[in-house]
């Protein structure tokens, strides 16, 4: 009935495999172009010219790291709080979903080159217009996973626990909500991986630190190989919060990893 | 006693002209059958009575909507994602029994059920039949004065069902719950029943009631000439209505 872990385990690492080779091979090929063409480090720097930017510039680097983790975990908790209030609210007011609904639609379809800008503006360079920003573009993945989630409800498992006397809030706690977290987890994975980017942006368009500002200082003094620097620690954030979703989903939905082994 | 009854039920869904006319009732201790074909409005009359659907015309009596009825849906309705434990006891939390209370509750009838060992493990992990046994158990818990059964073994296969039959039989003539059946199958009719209302094709109208006078147990053993009879007598009823015997 249930597999052994160790296999498992196992054949998730067999399976990784491919693509760290496909990765190391694509960074080779880079720095091999490199050494062979004779280009010079201020068009393309090597990968092992990045690596060691990052090694000789880590201070700098994790200075700026902190400012654009608080705040895409306060752009990101915000955005979380927002959309699970929201679809709650939505899904016990089926008016006001119609409503509301094409507002949350327009919000994404605004640039965020031209929004960003304007959000600094308003609320300066502190940590409020990151916040802001790395809220909008988040939210709406996380609030669409939740509302079709809710709607997605086995619609015998509603009329049964409404035969046993259940209220809408005891129907939504026990049936709607449980059965929205394999969407909202969707939709979190998406969000997650807006998440750190949003915040690299607001900060490029105005802040006081940040890896926004890091990249945008290395690109005014021609330094391609800092630049490149901090989108590997950019990237590596993104990684990092994409598989701490990636462990909380399984934890969560423990149930659907058995339902798969029958 | 009357437990419940239906006058003159009728009903229309969208341009659907489902049920006609439906006068039925089930006494106290009683275990009755809805004999019927398939899409004739079986599972509607049960809607009607849980309050899933508002009732348009005709009078039901004798019980009070929702707290005099347990209902098991047509199939089974376990939550994926709770545990047979919490399945289980989900009705009774819906009432407002705190979660020890309503273990607690459960705990004695696990083993009767053949639960005992499964508690901790998640629906999907279950055969069909445990999985009909947690749906049963889960009704049955809720101390409902009424069992409303919709084919509670239409989803097995021949052998499981006559093992989940034979092994609801015992279970009934212990407890004598006051029970609906919905069923398809004219042999669980016969096997279950004190009585029988055959439905017609949709719109659906009661076209015969028919008393089991056949000694209990009646599963477990070969079926007696009586039960024999009442069997053919039914069938002959449903083929000729739906039409399919020239
Ligand atoms: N909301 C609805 N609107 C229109 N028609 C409906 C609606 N709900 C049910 N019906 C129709 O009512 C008829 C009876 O449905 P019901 O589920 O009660 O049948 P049943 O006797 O339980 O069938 P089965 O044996 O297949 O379970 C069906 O033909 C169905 O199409
Ligand atoms: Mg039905």
């Amino acid at each position: 009935m249930q597999h052994p872990v160790p296999r498992q385990t196992g054949r998730g690492l067999a399976r990784g495999i491919p693509a760290v080779l496909s990765v190391v091979s694509a960074f080779a090929i880079w720095e091999i172009y490199v050494r062979l063409s004779g280009i010079s480090p201020l068009m393309l720097p090597a990968p092992s010219r990045v690596l060691d930017q990052i090694v000789q510039n880590r201070a700098l680097l994790w200075n700026n790291t902190v400012p654009t983790l608080k705040a895409t975990f306060a752009g990101f908790a915000l955005s979380l709080t927002v959309a699970f209030g929201l679809s709650i609210v939505l899904d016990f007011m089926p008016r006001v979903r119609r409503a509301l609904f094409p507002i949350f639609v327009v919000s994404q379809t605004l640039p965020l080159v031209a929004i960003a800008p304007l959000v600094v503006l308003w609320f300066g360079f502190d940590l409020t217009p990151k916040v802001l920003l790395v809220a909008l573009v988040t939210f709406f993945p996380m609030l669409v996973a939740l509302v079709d989630g809710y709607a997605s409800t086995d619609p015998e498992i509603e009329d049964l626990i409404r035969s046993m006397g259940a209220t809408r809030v005891q129907i939504f706690r026990a049936a709607r909500f449980p059965s929205a977290m394999p969407y909202f987890f969707a939709g979190l994975r998406i969000s997650i991986t807006y998440a750190v980017v949003a915040a690299i942006f607001a900060e490029y368009v105005g802040a006081r630190a940040g890896l926004g500002i890091v990249i945008l200082n290395a690109k005014n003094s021609f330094r391609p190989d800092i630049v490149l620097a901090a989108v590997v620690i950019s990237s590596l954030l993104t990684l990092i919060l994409f598989a701490a979703t990636a462990l909380l989903q399984r934890i969560v939905l423990r149930w659907r990893d058995v339902e798969g082994h029958r | 006693m009357t437990a419940l009854s239906l006058k003159d039920v009728s009903i229309t869904l969208g341009d659907t002209h489902v049920l006609d006319r439906i006068s039925m009732h089930v006494d106290q201790g009683e275990f009755v059958s809805i004999l019927g074909p398939s899409g004739a409005g079986k599972s509607t009359i049960f809607r009607l009575l849980t309050g899933a659907s508002p009732l348009q015309t005709g009078k039901i009596t004798g019980a009070t909507h929702q707290n005099s009825f347990a209902f098991m849906p047509q199939r089974d309705a376990l939550m994926p994602w709770r545990r047979i434990l919490d399945n289980l006891t989900l009705g009774l939390e819906v009432q407002g029994i705190p979660r020890k209370d309503a273990r607690a509750q459960v705990a004695p009838l696990l083993a009767d059920f053949g639960l005992a060992d499964f508690t901790t493990h998640y629906p999907a992990q279950l055969s069909g039949g445990m999985r009909q046994r947690a749906a049963l158990l889960r009704t049955i818990v809720q101390g409902r004065s009424i069992q409303l059964l919709d084919e509670p073994f239409g989803a097995l296969d021949a052998l499981t069902r006559t093992h989940m039959q034979t092994w609801f039989e015992d279970r009934w003539r212990t407890a004598r719950w006051t029970t609906l059946l919905v069923t398809h199958d004219v042999r669980e009719a016969v096997a279950l029943s004190d009585r029988i209302y055959v439905l017609s094709r949709r719109p659906a109208r009661v076209i015969a009631e028919i008393t089991v006078p056949i000694p209990r147990p009646r599963l477990g053993r070969p079926p007696s000439a009586a039960a024999h009879d009442i069997e053919a007598h039914l069938l002959e009823t449903l083929l000729h209505q739906t039409g399919e015997n020239p």
